[in-house]
């Protein structure tokens, strides 16, 4: 691929003081800029500035193109393979149509005329060559509409031209083709009409009346009439959509090309290289899928275009399996820019999701890679999290997310948060640490805190030694209040022999044994054990 | 009938939906409704109007797509949201403060009325406010803190506050009886709390005897008012009776993911919605086998019986109520999707009437002005 040279766009940092030297780094979809101390003149700020390219994706408009096109993107992925491609094209031409219209909605809303205007351009002229597929004959109709369309200047003249009055042996002309008749059929009976009309023009039949004269030679297509009027017909491809019109109306597609290039130069004249719209649409009369999507790349700033539309084309078996340098194919390289662009950004992420779903590839390692670093502000938002991490077996980030939110909740002395945490990602270890807090501050204070946790415990006790003790130890305690010793001791005695009491909490327990040793209902055993372990402990 | 739903894409993932109440007097239809958005640089509450006048006749739901009325900034995500009165909502955010916003409808302006900036905190960080409640005047919240503080709007200050009230975060509130609120936590419980009393430990607790799964949600049945709905992280709808012991009456699978929302219609509770992360929105419907609505019928009809049936305490056999009951593999409970394609997750729901209003992460609002009740 070539690269284009262009000068880079200088950003002055209004905040950085001039002169200093400016020390940076990357982030995922910005640069962190601070201030060094190399070549201070005075004192530097300690500002840290994120610089941020003004990226569509911050535009209100243009997120509901995204969000709107998510919806479509993930509909058309769940179109299924097995049924045959005649009934299919018709679903790819009505999804086409569904992004068009999206695209057009969002046009309304923005005030001035913009990219989406040419994206929509470029994105039916595709659909009409190439999803839709038009053969020649309703070619004509689909790209005369298509032109109607994307007149800007709605300009009475140009249609008056085009819709011309007919004298009436004319009327013929316009049956559309295909309809009752077949494209032979048609073609032959238009030949004879224009060579008559060329016959009344050669004859000067309309020599009397000028503007007469001017519509028959528009009606033959006759191409010096058609360029002095140049000013009506807005666009080189009106140009070409007119000049087929009138002299080439059963054209098929493979034959558009030809015309596509004389009549683009024929009317830039005045200007030497073509814009890159221009280039774009030339490679799509040429049917040049590829060239397209690359010079859709590189002249458009945003991913969104081209990802949906070549995933649309690749569901349309009309990309051919380009393997590219690194491995995956065009449709999943230009789904993972999006995706990743998508992911940078504060709110959008979610959507990115389901587009990394559908890369198979590469699209897990990225998700993978990318949730990570989505700042988890609340415990609503690290569900939501986890919840994607969960349905795709992420299990290393599930754990991570969990040790995250569950270190938080230590660090803020929410135990039963973080309990909670430890339980969604099996965490045995940390369900220790807690256990361990708990045992801490009832070895400090004489009582438990957060009785309504420890009390209520569940099968989640089972989840670490150290748990199970701690519910075990706390059952003792309420046992003892309720003055039932022999279950008391039982209880006791059955945490002593279980071994899962930590070598730290032995002494509490037999000083708890104690004065179990004065009730009556208090077995033999309970007094072996108490002497033993003092025996040990010595 | 999923065909009725208008939707509007709002460059917002909306958090909370909720209809602005009507007088039960006149008979006027839901009109406005207010959202609050989440996960933004800029958070906005926004007030919206479906407008049902000169409505009569239209029989498709398509006219009257939401309209935009106003919006203000809020700092913070809107974890919660409630009408206080006619005019002014109550929210909570993520921030820990918990605000009154006044919508002045003469000129779709609106005004911070109130604020409580850090009501929920730790010692040195934020710590999100999660649910709100109120009965003009007072406001109960909740958060991640685990404390319970009650307000009163127009008065500066807090009017009581119960530290630790949980260990664990608080996801929701609601009330039981004027006196009485209800939370569920994220380790499972539902608790109980007198507001009358002193002491700061709930009057009750429960949960399910199985696994703590944390509960997300909670609504009352709004004229029977032992029966309680609540969701959670594993989508399923549990009823319970909170007369009778500690454990649900009736577990129904609702949901593949995370229930956010649990509504009883307000006037028609045999109706029933819930929303869920995993993008859908389920109306559910119990219907008695015979004529007589399900809540006139006693314990003769001895087909009634649930899953962990327990005779009523109290001899009052009259008032068993159909959700009791609920068991979907009996057939006496009907559940439909109402949205019509999988989106991405229904945070937040609200029904009124025959109009239902929920709003989603794929930053979408849709409205049903037809629902089927």
């Amino acid at each position: 691929m070539e690269e284009v040279d262009v000068e880079p766009a200088v950003t002055n940092i209004p905040a950085a003081s001039s002169g200093t030297h400016l020390g940076f780094a990357w982030g995922p979809g910005d640069i962190l800029v601070y201030e060094t101390l190399y070549k201070a003149s005075g004192t530097g700020s300690g500002d840290i500035h994120e610089v941020r390219k003004d990226e569509d994706i911050y535009s209100p408009i243009l997120r509901k193109l995204f969000n709107e096109s998510h919806h479509i993107f993930v509909g058309l992925q769940t179109i299924r393979e097995d049924l045959p491609s005649k009934n299919k094209k018709p679903q790819f031409v009505s999804i086409s149509k569904n992004y068009r219209s999206v695209i057009r909605a969002c046009m309304e809303e923005l005030q001035q005329v913009s990219i989406l205007l040419a994206i929509e351009l470029i994105w039916n002229l595709c659909e009409v060559l190439f999803i839709d597929a038009a053969p020649a004959g309703s070619l004509l109709l689909h790209l005369l509409d298509w032109v109607r369309l994307h007149k800007a200047d709605v300009d009475e003249k140009a249609r008056e031209v085009l819709q011309s009055e007919s004298p009436a042996e004319h009327r013929d002309y316009w049956d559309v083709p295909g309809g009752t008749q077949t494209l032979t059929e048609f073609d032959v009976k238009w030949r004879h009409w224009h060579e008559e009309v060329d016959r009344c023009l050669q004859d000067n039949s309309f020599a009397s009346n000028k503007h007469l004269e001017l519509i028959c030679k528009i009606l033959v297509g006759d191409e010096d009439t058609l360029l002095e009027h140049k000013d009506l017909l807005s666009t080189w491809y009106h140009f070409l959509v007119t000049r087929l019109l009138f002299c080439h109306p059963t054209v098929k597609p493979t034959e558009l090309h030809y015309y596509a290039q004389s009549c683009l130069t024929m009317f830039l004249d005045s200007r030497s290289v073509p814009e890159p719209l221009d280039s774009i649409l030339l490679a799509a009369f040429e049917f040049d899928i590829h060239q397209v999507i690359k010079d859709c790349s590189i002249a458009l700033n945003n991913w969104w275009f081209v990802a949906h539309l070549t995933d649309l084309l690749d569901h349309c078996k009309l990309l051919q399996s380009h393997n590219l340098h690194f491995g995956s194919n065009l449709r999943e390289f230009l789904l993972l820019e999006y995706a990743s662009g998508l992911f940078t950004h504060h709110s959008l992420w979610q959507l990115a999701v389901d587009y990394f779903d559908h890369c198979p590839e590469f699209g897990r390692v990225y998700l993978e890679l990318q949730i990570e670093r989505v700042p988890l502000d609340t415990e609503r938002k690290a569900l939501k999290v986890l919840r994607i991490c969960e349905q795709r077996q992420m299990s290393e980030q599930v754990r991570s997310i969990c040790k995250i939110m569950a270190m938080r909740a230590l660090r803020n002395n929410r135990l039963g948060s973080a309990l909670s945490w430890s339980i969604r990602a099996k965490d045995a270890a940390f369900a220790t640490l807690i256990s361990e807090r708990f045992l801490q501050d009832y070895c400090a204070r004489g009582t438990f805190s957060d009785l309504d946790l420890i009390d209520n415990l569940g099968p989640a006790m089972l989840l670490s030694d150290r748990l199970t003790f701690l519910g075990k130890y706390r059952e003792f305690h309420k046992l003892y209040g309720e003055k039932r010793f022999r279950e008391a001791s039982k209880l006791l005695l059955s945490l002593m022999t279980a071994k899962i009491a930590p070598r730290s909490f032995w002494m509490t327990l037999l000083t708890d044994a104690l004065p179990l040793l004065e009730q009556k209902e208090v077995s033999h055993h309970i007094v072996r054990y108490a002497v033993y372990g003092q025996v040990l402990s010595l | 009938f999923f065909f009725r739903f208008a939707a509007v894409y709002v460059s917002q993932k909306i958090s909370k939906s909720r209809w602005r109440p009507v007088s039960h007097s006149s008979l006027q239809q839901a009109d406005i409704f207010a959202t609050g958005s989440w996960d933004n640089e800029d958070n906005k509450i926004s007030f919206w109007s479906i407008g049902s006048h000169g409505s009569s006749g239209v029989e498709d739901g398509f006219e009257g797509d939401p309209q935009l009325l106003c919006e203000h900034k809020h700092d913070g995500d809107v974890l919660d949201l409630q009408f206080l009165d006619q005019d002014r909502i109550v929210t909570a955010s993520s921030t820990g403060a918990v605000t009154i916003f006044r919508h002045h409808q003469n000129s779709q302006t609106i005004s911070v009325s109130q604020q409580w900036a850090r009501a929920h905190r730790y010692p040195s960080d934020n710590a999100p406010c999660t649910g709100v409640v109120c009965s003009s005047p007072e406001i109960v919240t909740v958060g991640e803190d685990g404390r319970i503080i009650v307000f009163r709007a127009d008065q500066e200050g807090v009017i009581r506050v119960i530290d630790n009230a949980d260990s664990s975060t608080i996801h929701a509130v609601t009330y039981l009886r004027t006196t009485e609120i209800l939370t569920v936590n994220s380790i499972g419980q539902l608790k109980l709390w007198d507001l009358r009393q002193q002491s700061n430990s709930p009057s009750q607790i429960l949960s399910l005897s199985g696994d703590r799964v944390p509960l997300h949600c909670v609504d009352r049945h709004p004229n029977q008012q032992h029966i309680v709905a609540t969701g959670g992280q594993d989508g399923m709808l549990c009823v319970w009776d909170v007369r009778q012991g500690s454990t649900p009456f009736s577990l129904m699978e609702a949901h593949s993911a995370e229930m956010w929302e649990v509504h009883f219609h307000p006037t028609n509770p045999d109706h029933l919605f819930t929303c869920s992360e995993d993008g859908s929105l389920l109306h559910w419907e119990t219907s008695s086998q015979s004529d007589i609505p399900s809540f006139l019928q006693g314990g003769r009809n001895s087909s009634m019986t649930s899953r962990s049936a327990m005779a009523p305490a109290g001899g009052n056999q009259s008032l068993i109520n159909a959700w009791l009951s609920g068991d979907s593999s009996k057939g006496r409970l009907e559940t439909t999707h109402m949205l019509p394609s999988q989106t991405l997750s229904v945070n937040s729901l609200d029904v009124l009437g025959q109009c239902l209003v929920c709003g989603t992460d794929g930053e979408a609002i849709f409205v049903n002005r037809q629902v089927p009740v």
